[in-house]
């Protein structure tokens, strides 16, 4: 058992039930796939095959005769504008001219049924020319290398530099080379959602997302309205982990729903739903430690390359976050990163639950623990000796002002028991490595334990003022007051609006607190993404209340009282030409262990514990925060042992839950979570989120618990089997990859005047 | 699409004979795949759901029929008696799999990582086949024919497997990359009979079909202390059967796994469960 | 082709294209959308529900077999008033969090309840092995079903 039952409390600090539970357990909870309207159509999308072609022509004419056939829709009839992107306007609504990824919308039909739709985008004649595409991150860098985008393959490089790093004073050097290959957040609820035409000429829409505003933000200009015309509603999400940030079937959706003047539902199967979202980043990292031989860190160099695949998405802020915490929650005097994300032309990466920050744990960690074999220091130890704390000088020269319990957290995670040994014979055949495939009876069982350190930022970062607001009433009832918030932050699935409720419950001493539908009508609450919404529409809820009790001290209760507030965070500054800045709002850190037992004959894995302990600032929901921990974990686990997108020539060979293994309960272990509880300061409650930590460090406390229990070097994530009985040799490099000339610290498209709104970058152009 | 819903053998049969192009559906959990995903769109689903007659099996002396729509989940629990065959039953997806799934589905599918055919190798069994023309049995080797190909004609269906029993201890095993849910990356089935002093190993996922592994089989049959039950087998001779196994199959790389490991998954299966059945002769 | 079929005990009826599945019958023409689709290849349990009394996955079932036949959905459960005590297990132990495996997660542990009252861990790992859940990890899931266990005994 992971935790006992808490008892059903109600306000902040005790583990209130989901405001949104009930819906949830008995089936009725509205998910994006779940709505419907009168008269409504069904979309679809046909995608390119090809990873890199032109499109010489398209012919709709015998799909536009199909049976149920209401529109179908190429780049010719795109009203206005034509591209759409997180930080850059250069992702097509559908491939005009060129497509630059397999799986890249091409043309979208509406039609009575989803059959007829189908049958209609099978109809399609799509003349393609294919042309020869670059799939590998490193062949990008070629100066020979196919162009993904007219301007060059690198999307962004950032330096960072800070003190001498090949300093004399480090006695012992060490270094690696570390690959991680491309996850899927795999969310089950699959992008979908409801476009409805309304009589205004607008649109309103149904869909789940994780952030309204900047979806709308895109959406508007590509149907040619004002904002205002573009009403969205959240629908349920059923998970996101950064896959719903990107807008996915809105616009197509939309587009469909204007000209048939019929409301367009769109669900994607799971086959499409792979190709329909983006993947972490695939990463390549190549990290050397310098360090006094009585293992104080000296120096650190780290050479980072990410594959952004064919489009910019949130590419630019991941290989930032995770330049920036490429030395890892040490104090390191000397630190320079170089790191670079690509294009290529293979399905886009963007948010997932980490933003950069596992793959670089995974390296520094392997790496760290590489040194402390090195020193003869107990890898622990070697962490508790450089741990980051208040007041210490970041790699960025960012001055940690915040709490940074580092040491707290890893002395806590020593102290958690580990689980009792088990004789190797005699147990339930389903409880062996292999589980249900009974290839065991207790041979060949070697354990192993791992430990990993890691961290991130909170909230956005370089200076983008992702302020968050939120609207909370209070209003007098029949059965005593009753208050609502008002909020257009997303839940899906966190214990978000479980949180807030708590807050005003606490906060205004009312026990009846409703979340209204979340809506554009409100304010941006910002992305919940960036463990950040804790904090932000927590702050935002906190400083409504104070104000509504503000007023309530100056009169009793008899009218509604509403207050509306937008919570900022404190400003942070960009990176200077030397990567020197205020970047980062604020930090958590975590740390875990991994014990696994390991049937080293045939590479099979049991995962016997992870203890998982998060800096936390303060929990408002202990079993809503765990919940997270264990969540995180797992996904953290998967990218250790099974799961990875596997590309051939940018194509996605298993883009099914048959051969994208996410773990089963047969493969979760009991997870030990513990938080350290120091308030942050300057943040609302004190709090920080909690979302992405253990994700951060799951998979390379796991990683390191294989090595101990197989000697394997163990330098890829995922390891399969395959590695762990050593028929897979480790990665191997001929180098790092050379560092790109380029005007500065920003995404290039910037230098080129390619802000958000520019069509110039998408005219199809001569290769 | 048109549905065809026979409900008895004699009208499924004389529905097959009519409609060359309708494809049989039992359990659905292999067909609906691709029905789901707009890859198979056939004129005409052949629903055999409601014929009992194929869901019954029988044990006449040593002869055991087990009928073609008999899911996984009865297999599991009513013939108990064939261990190996249960494993390999309880290894198929997740209970919902098992309880549509059905070892017609399995044969008739016949992709070399389908579960039960290295039990039905292991097992020496007969394919059984109906049509209106009568009833065709054919060993299970000349049955399949390559990978997601069989012997069976447009005008026929699966009626049943049928073999005969063995005294003695068998074993199931398959290996995926995670603990449940798995297509096999490889996979085995041993059976000893003590009565005839013979061993059969049938290998899965490792060839363009099952596969038996003879020269295992004779080499194990040699040594293998049929007389003393309670004498273990030298180490040397248990690694030599699990190179021998190796050696029988002929596995290629794809997207679950290489060639090399799938060998190296044989070896090892192939000496734990030599193992696993010699000691549980005792 | 028009499928007669009684879902939780009431009559109804649909017509659809032979080709469809359970889960499209019950979802797209009969309203029962608490059975979700998340993969349409029996691989992640979200679509469960009983057909004839046994665990199935809907999507994998060609409706054409629903006709003549039960069909008992997550919205079955509970009497309108109360929820069932694997429902209510679930909400109290903390497993959900987006709710998507939720509706199959629940008819699975009710389907291994009904059989086995006082399953051990193994057994309820073994039971929804078929059940992926991407959020919670699954400790709650497996706290939420020892605490139904122990509250229905």
């Amino acid at each position: 058992m992971s935790t006992t039952v808490a008892p059903t409390g109600s306000g902040i600090g005790t583990s209130a039930r989901r405001v949104d539970g009930i819906p949830k357990v008995t089936g009725e909870y509205a998910y994006g796939s779940d709505l419907d309207a009168e008269n409504s159509l069904w979309g679809f999308t046909l995608r390119s095959p090809h990873a890199s072609a032109r499109i010489r022509s398209i012919d709709v004419t015998a799909a536009r005769r199909g049976d149920g056939v209401a529109a179908v829709l190429t780049a010719d009839d795109l009203p206005a504008r034509r591209t759409f992107g997180l930080e850059f306007c250069d992702q097509p609504i559908l491939g005009d001219g060129v497509v630059r990824y397999a799986g890249e919308p091409v043309a979208i039909v509406a039609a009575e049924t989803l059959e007829e739709a189908r049958q209609a985008a099978s109809a399609v004649i799509v003349d393609y020319e294919p042309l020869v595409p670059v799939t590998d991150m490193e062949a990008a860098l070629e100066p020979g290398s196919p162009r993904v985008h007219d301007f060059g393959n690198v999307l962004r490089h950032v330096h960072i530099l800070h003190g001498d790093v090949d300093s004399p004073e480090a006695e012992v050097w060490v270094d690696g080379y570390f690959e991680t290959g491309t996850q899927d957040q795999a969310a089950l609820g699959p992008e979908a959602g409801l476009a409805v035409p309304a009589s205004d000429g607008g649109i309103d829409l149904y869909v789940a997302t994780q952030w309204l505003h900047v979806d709308r933000q895109q959406i508007a200009p590509c149907l040619g309205l004002p904002e205002e015309k573009v009403r969205i509603t959240l629908a349920g999400v059923g998970g996101a982990f950064g896959s719903r940030e990107d807008v996915h079937m809105q616009i197509h959706a939309s587009l469909l729903a204007l000209k048939t003047g019929r409301p367009v539902r769109m669900s994607y199967g799971r086959e499409e739903s792979f190709h329909g979202h983006v993947h972490r980043h695939p990463s390549r990292t190549w990290i050397r430690y310098g360090a006094t031989r009585d293992g104080r860190l000296v120096a650190c160099d780290v050479r980072l390359l990410l594959d952004g695949g064919a489009y910019a998405s949130s590419s630019p802020a991941v290989i930032s976050n995770a330049s920036t915490f490429a030395s890892g929650p040490y104090e390191v005097p000397n630190v320079r990163v170089e790191g670079t994300v690509v294009y290529t032309n293979t399905p886009p990466c963007g948010a997932m639950r980490g933003f950069g920050a596992p793959q670089v744990c995974f390296a520094y960690e392997s790496a760290m623990d590489l040194l402390a074999a090195e020193l003869g220091i107990d890898p622990l130890e070697l962490r508790l000796r450089n741990a980051l704390h208040t007041g210490s000088v970041l790699p960025t020269g960012q001055v940690i002002t915040g709490t940074a319990p580092v040491r707290e957290v890893i002395e806590k995670l020593q102290a958690i028991p580990m689980p009792p040994e088990e004789p190797a014979s005699g147990r339930d055949p389903i409880s062996y490595p292999g589980g249900a495939g009974n290839v065991s009876r207790g041979e060949s069982l070697r354990r192993g334990v791992g430990y990993a350190v890691g961290y991130k930022n909170i909230a956005y970062s370089e200076g983008f003022d992702d302020a968050a607001e939120a609207t909370v009433t209070l209003r007098p009832g029949p059965d005593g007051p009753v208050a609502s918030i008002r909020t257009a932050a997303v839940e899906y699935g966190q214990g978000l609006y479980t949180v807030l409720a708590q807050i005003v419950r606490s906060e205004l001493g009312v026990e009846d607190v409703v979340v209204e539908p979340a809506t554009t009508e409100s304010g941006s609450a910002g992305s919940t993404s960036a463990s950040r919404q804790t904090t932000m529409s927590g702050g935002a809820v906190l400083g409504a209340c104070a104000e509504i009790k503000q007023e309530l001290a100056k009169h009793p209760l008899e009218e509604p009282i509403s207050r509306t507030f937008t919570y900022h965070h404190r400003p942070t500054t960009e990176l200077d030409e030397h990567g020197q800045g205020d970047p980062h709002v604020a930090f958590a850190f975590a740390a875990e262990r991994a014990v696994v037992e390991v049937d080293v004959e045939l590479g099979l894995v049991r995962v016997l514990q992870i203890a998982a302990v998060q800096d936390a600032g303060r929990v408002l929901n202990p079993q809503g925060a765990t919940g997270q921990v264990e969540g995180g974990t797992a996904m953290g686990l998967g990218l250790a042992v099974m799961e990875e997108l596997q590309l051939q020539d940018g194509n996605i060979r298993n883009a099914s839950f048959t051969d994208y293994l996410i773990p089963t309960i047969l493969d979760a272990p009991p997870i030990v979570t513990e938080f350290v509880e120091v308030p942050e300061p300057g943040a609302p409650l004190g709090v920080k989120g909690v979302g992405e930590m253990a994700t951060v460090v799951a998979t390379s406390a796991v990683i390191a618990a294989l090595r101990d229990a197989t000697g394997r070097t163990l330098n890829r994530a995922p390891a399969t089997p395959e590695d762990l009985v050593g028929i897979r040799p480790p990665a191997t490099t001929a180098g790092p990859a050379p560092v790109p000339d380029v005007p500065g610290q920003k995404a290039i498209p910037e230098y080129l005047g390619l802000g958000l709104g520019q069509q110039e970058l998408m005219k199809a152009r001569e290769r | 699409m048109e549905a065809l819903l026979p409900r008895s053998l004699e009208e499924a049969l004389e529905l097959r004979a009519a409609h060359a192009d309708a494809v049989p559906v039992a359990g659905g959990t292999d067909l609906m795949v691709a029905v789901n995903f707009g890859r198979a769109r056939p004129p005409a689903l052949l629903d055999l759901s409601r014929v009992e007659e194929l869901k019954t099996w029988r044990r006449e002396n040593g002869t055991v029929f087990v009928g073609a729509g008999m899911t996984f989940a009865r297999i599991a629990l009513e013939l108990r008696e064939f261990r190996p065959l249960v494993e390999a039953a309880r290894s198929v997806g997740s209970p919902q799999i098992r309880s549509r799934a059905t070892i017609g589905g399995n044969v008739g599918t016949a992709s070399p990582a389908g579960d039960a055919i290295p039990v039905l190798a292991a097992y020496a069994a007969t394919i059984v086949a109906g049509s209106t023309r009568g009833e065709r049995r054919e060993p299970w080797n000349a049955f399949f024919t390559g990978p997601k190909q069989t012997t069976l004609a447009p005008d026929e269906l699966l009626l049943g497997v049928e073999w005969q029993a063995v005294e003695g201890p068998g074993s199931f095993a398959k290996v995926g990359t995670r603990n449940a849910m798995v297509i096999a990356i490889a996979g085995l089935c041993l059976q000893l009979d003590l009565r005839a002093h013979t061993v059969r190993l049938a290998l899965g996922s490792v060839a363009p079909t099952v596969v038996r592994a003879p020269d295992a089989e004779a080499f194990a049959a040699d040594v293998v202390p049929w007389d003393e039950p309670e004498r273990a087998l030298p180490e040397q001779a248990v690694s030599e059967f699990g190179r021998l196994a190796a050696v029988a199959a002929r596995p290629i790389d794809d997207v679950r796994g290489s060639a090399a490991y799938r060998r190296h998954v044989v070896e090892v299966l192939a000496r734990r469960a030599l193992s696993w059945t010699l000691g549980d002769r005792r | 082709m028009l499928i007669r079929t009684t879902v939780n005990g009431r009559d109804c009826e649909a017509d659809v294209w032979p080709g469809a599945s359970l889960l499209a019958l019950l979802r797209d023409e009969l309203g029962f959308t608490g059975s979700k689709n998340a993969c349409e290849q029996g691989e992640c349990g979200s679509c469960s529900a009983w057909l004839d009394g046994e665990l199935v996955c809907a999507c994998l079932v060609p409706a054409v077999q629903a006709d003549g036949a039960a069909v008992r959905t997550v919205e079955s459960l509970g009497d309108g008033e109360r929820l069932h005590a694997v429902q209510d297990a679930f909400l109290a132990a903390g497993a959900v969090q987006c709710g998507f495996c939720t509706p199959g997660m629940v008819v699975a542990a009710v389907d291994l309840l009904e059989r086995n009252p006082q399953p051990s861990d193994e057994t309820i790992r073994e039971a929804l092995a078929g059940n992926l859940c991407r959020c919670t990890g699954y400790q709650k899931i497996l706290d939420a079903v020892h605490l139904a266990a122990a509250e229905l005994s």
